[in-house]
């Protein structure tokens, strides 16, 4: 019976130990952005990897996903002789809600697991170890660069992600369904607010930050993990804990953003 | 005269009575430990004895639980971070794993401290760089990456690493394990002409009894989370403490132990 609740109590305190350790490695790596020097080339090199080489993925999901609602969207419309609103269908679910969402999932399947795997390995064979005792920083070394990165990224892709939607609507809205074209895109002129475009990038700033902040903390703190966090095993446990922990913050997230915005 | 020689035998690094455990092993059980200046120490013990703790509390990578690190004068088992960075100015670090960043060239690996601990131009860190790794008898491998090399040859750039800041202290833990003779013997000279040539002071974690002998000004004894004396390489083996004695017979055999008692 008293271990019952020793357990409850040591997953607690662990949970705890958890959630102060992320708060602190976000706070030093924040600090660790703003204090010089300041290098040009590592971020460049993370928007390449985290930005530029996801945008193919996003390319595909987001033309897909304007299709497809392009395609729900018509066949729901006509019911009620209003196929005429098409586009503000798709824009608006794209900007608000579909876009920063399906964007961000998609970065961290690419970039979240692969920051936490790339960060996990450099911790257990001591690369971690070796920069703290050459005195340079690893926050600013190798958590810094990616933030910046993260949080230039997400909204870039989150953009590319909406405009590929909205042509993928029309493609099928227009194009296969004979759709008016003109009709598509005045209701999205006339539909679409400068609000929904705030929400709709402010919501990728932080989705990236989350993104940045659960995927390379759960790899920098891989040995600390309970339960065995070492070698290849470790890391494998923790890219995946990170991948889900990321996608689940980034739907709860998005749900208290809306109430926040609306 | 006697001033310059009172300089000369000065410690860089002391340890005073470190206690440290991890759950319910008690690792360190009050080490007392003085390194000189400009010395070879070495630190022998069986295996698990916690002798790569003692290099990790003098790196403050580990924190002890009672008792005092002193190294040139401050206490760092009490700094904060901003001044373990200062102090970390003066470690070079060959690591038992050599912890070579795995996705860089050798040379980005040696120049990497130089591009981040100094304002060098680029044609200085070549400079340095190559007469490092010139010196380390691995010249030609620049553009190779580590998993590329061979053991000895990883050992190698990790110590061209881990001169090329010139620092006053350098920590080898286990420089040869996992070598053969040829490969060891290599190590030790290369070790040998660098300590003449940047008179530094050396810190060995060995297995390798009696050959690091040679190398060695002074030797201590880890046993039991305690050390043993912290002698020159002939007293250690006259030495008549019973746990020194032990450790004599059983790495160097019961027939050099018997030469010497007759």
């Amino acid at each position: 019976m008293l271990s019952f609740f020793e357990n409850i109590g040591a997953a607690a305190l662990n949970q705890v130990n958890q959630i102060g350790r992320m708060g602190l490695f976000l706070f030093n790596s924040l600090i660790s952005i703003v204090k010089p020097p300041y290098k040009l080339y590592p971020v460049i090199k993370q928007i390449y990897i985290i930005g530029s080489l996801s945008a193919f993925v996003i390319f595909f999901t987001g033309a897909f996903t304007g299709m497809v609602l392009g395609l729900q969207g018509y066949h729901t419309l006509t019911k009620f002789g209003a196929e005429g609103t098409l586009g503000s269908v798709v824009a608006l679910s794209l900007i608000r809600e579909l876009g920063p969402v399906l964007a961000a999932l998609m970065v961290t399947g690419r970039a979240g697991s692969a920051i936490c795997a790339e960060i996990g390995i450099m911790r257990i064979s001591e690369q971690i170890d070796a920069l703290d005792c050459m005195a340079i920083d690893p926050h600013k070394y190798i958590v810094a660069p990616k933030f910046i990165a993260g949080i230039i990224s997400m909204p870039l892709l989150t953009a590319l992600f909406d405009v590929v939607g909205i042509f993928g609507g029309y493609v099928v809205g227009v194009w296969l369904l004979g759709g008016n074209e003109g009709s598509y895109f005045s209701s999205i002129y006339s539909n679409v607010e400068f609000e929904d475009v705030y929400m709709g990038l402010m919501k990728p700033l932080f989705f990236g930050l989350i993104i940045i902040l659960i995927s390379a903390s759960k790899g920098f703190f891989v040995h600390l993990t309970k339960g065995g966090g070492f070698g290849a095993e470790g890391v494998s446990r923790v890219t995946t804990d990170a991948v889900v922990m990321s996608s689940v913050s980034i739907l709860v997230v998005d749900y208290m953003m809306t109430s926040f915005l609306l | 005269m006697s001033e310059v020689k009172q300089q000369e035998t000065k410690n860089a690094v002391e340890m005073i009575d470190v206690w440290k455990s991890y759950g319910t092993q008690q690792v360190l059980k009050g080490v007392n430990l003085p390194i000189a200046e400009n010395k070879t120490t070495v630190i022998v013990g069986g295996s698990g004895q916690g002798k790569s703790q003692i290099i990790k509390h003098i790196l403050g990578l580990i924190r002890p639980e009672s008792g005092q690190v002193i190294v040139y004068g401050q206490d760092i088992s009490r700094a904060s971070r901003k001044e373990m960075k200062d102090i970390r100015r003066n470690f070079g670090v060959l690591f038992q794993s050599v912890a070579l960043f795995d996705s860089m060239t050798i040379y980005d690996n040696v120049a990497m401290p130089l591009r981040e601990r100094t304002k060098k131009s680029e044609k200085e860190i070549r400079d340095i760089v190559e007469q490092k790794l010139e010196m380390m008898d691995v010249k030609g491998t620049n553009d190779k990456y580590p998993p590329q090399l061979s053991g000895g040859m990883q050992k190698r750039v990790g110590l061209a690493r881990a001169l090329v800041l010139d620092p006053k202290i350098i920590f080898f833990d286990e420089p040869t394990t996992g070598l053969d003779v040829k490969k060891s013997n290599e190590i030790y000279r290369v070790f040998f002409r660098t300590q003449q040539l940047l008179n530094y002071t050396a810190v060995i974690v060995s297995h390798d009894v009696p050959k690091i002998f040679k190398l060695a000004d002074y030797v201590a004894l880890l046993n039991d989370g305690q050390v043993q004396g912290c002698l020159t390489p002939e007293e250690f083996q006259l030495s008549d403490n019973p746990v020194i004695k032990a450790f004599v017979e059983t790495t160097m055999g019961p027939l050099y132990s018997s030469e010497m008692e007759v």
